[in-house]
């Protein structure tokens, strides 16, 4: 049975649920394509990814979904392929363009969780305020060099306002670009975060920031105040 | 007053983990960001005593002050 390892820690009811689950992962870049990987592998019956992106070498060094024979690839087909190939049983949705303002609702719509995976902090903003609009959680994640972030936005919390502070367009990533390690450890703890949502199980970085450097091994979780808490 | 700062990732250049400043009683952290020379527009995340702070909040002598800069890759 695929799901024999899973049930000693996920019921076979837990299963069930993942695989009526919706859940839209933004970007399908380093972050992306683990969790990509993660979300179908557990079970999360219908995922829709969106990104307008072919792959190019410089994603060798970390996009789990890039190879040297697919270079040149929409990065959505490689991954419907990738998909098909782990578990038939996953229905990928997928969209060859961006998220934007005009089509982020329309496109968000229906899903139980959102994945941000995005490599900017303009859209971020973006998949906060229709999230919100939607009732949706979103599961944000971020890296640079060798930090990472993540937290676990519900309506109304509004943390990205807090992590953000001048709602800058990018981060220190542009001078520090990223390393083969860091997208799949904060994939990991994405798709964690995930899973404890869909399931209501455990406890969230809800109005928190998991901040990680990965140079110093230092990890910390810091309280976040929200705006209407 | 001094007022512990804790830098991280990109703002430990040059500065270190944990710095100690020394500033005018009622100073902010834009006072402390200023001895330091670190850019306000460089902060992310401001946290004073580990919760989420303002850069305009009157600071008090035993404070701590967490300082990020942006990170937004994927």
């Amino acid at each position: 049975m695929r799901y024999d390892k899973n049930r000693s820690t996920i019921s076979r009811q837990d299963n069930e649920q993942l695989a009526l689950s919706k859940v839209f992962i933004v970007g399908s870049g380093g972050l992306g394509g683990y969790v990509l990987e993660m979300l179908a592998r557990i079970g999360v019956g219908h995922i829709s990814l969106a990104d307008g992106d072919v792959f190019d070498d410089t994603n060798l060094n970390r996009q789990i979904l890039s190879s040297e024979d697919v270079l040149g690839q929409k990065k959505v087909e490689v991954a419907k392929k990738r998909v098909r190939r782990i578990n038939s049983d996953v229905v990928l949705n997928t969209y060859d363009d961006y998220i934007t303002r005009e089509n982020v609702v329309e496109r968000l719509q229906g899903h139980d969780v959102v994945v941000d995976a995005l490599d900017n902090i303009e859209t971020r903003f973006l998949l906060q305020e229709a999230c919100e609009e939607l009732g949706i959680p979103l599961i944000h994640g971020a890296i640079a060099g060798w930090f990472g972030q993540v937290a676990t936005i519900f309506p109304g919390d509004r943390t990205l306002d807090s992590i953000y502070q001048h709602q800058e367009k990018t981060g220190v990533e542009t001078t520090l670009g990223n390393l083969s390690f860091p997208p799949a450890l904060v994939a990991s703890l994405q798709v964690a975060e995930t899973i404890k949502v869909l399931l209501h199980r455990g406890e969230t970085l809800r109005r928190k920031i998991m901040f990680l450097d990965l140079l110093t091994q230092d990890v910390h979780v810091f309280e976040l105040d929200s705006s209407d808490a | 007053m001094k007022i512990k700062v804790r830098l991280f990732a990109t703002l430990r250049e040059h500065r270190g983990k944990e710095v100690l400043v020394d500033v005018e009683e009622s100073a902010t952290p834009l006072d402390v960001l200023l001895v330091l020379q670190i850019a306000s527009g460089d902060v992310a995340i401001l946290l004073i005593n580990g919760r989420d702070g303002a850069l305009d909040a009157p600071l008090v002598p035993g404070d701590v002050l967490s300082v990020f800069p942006p990170v937004g890759g994927g």
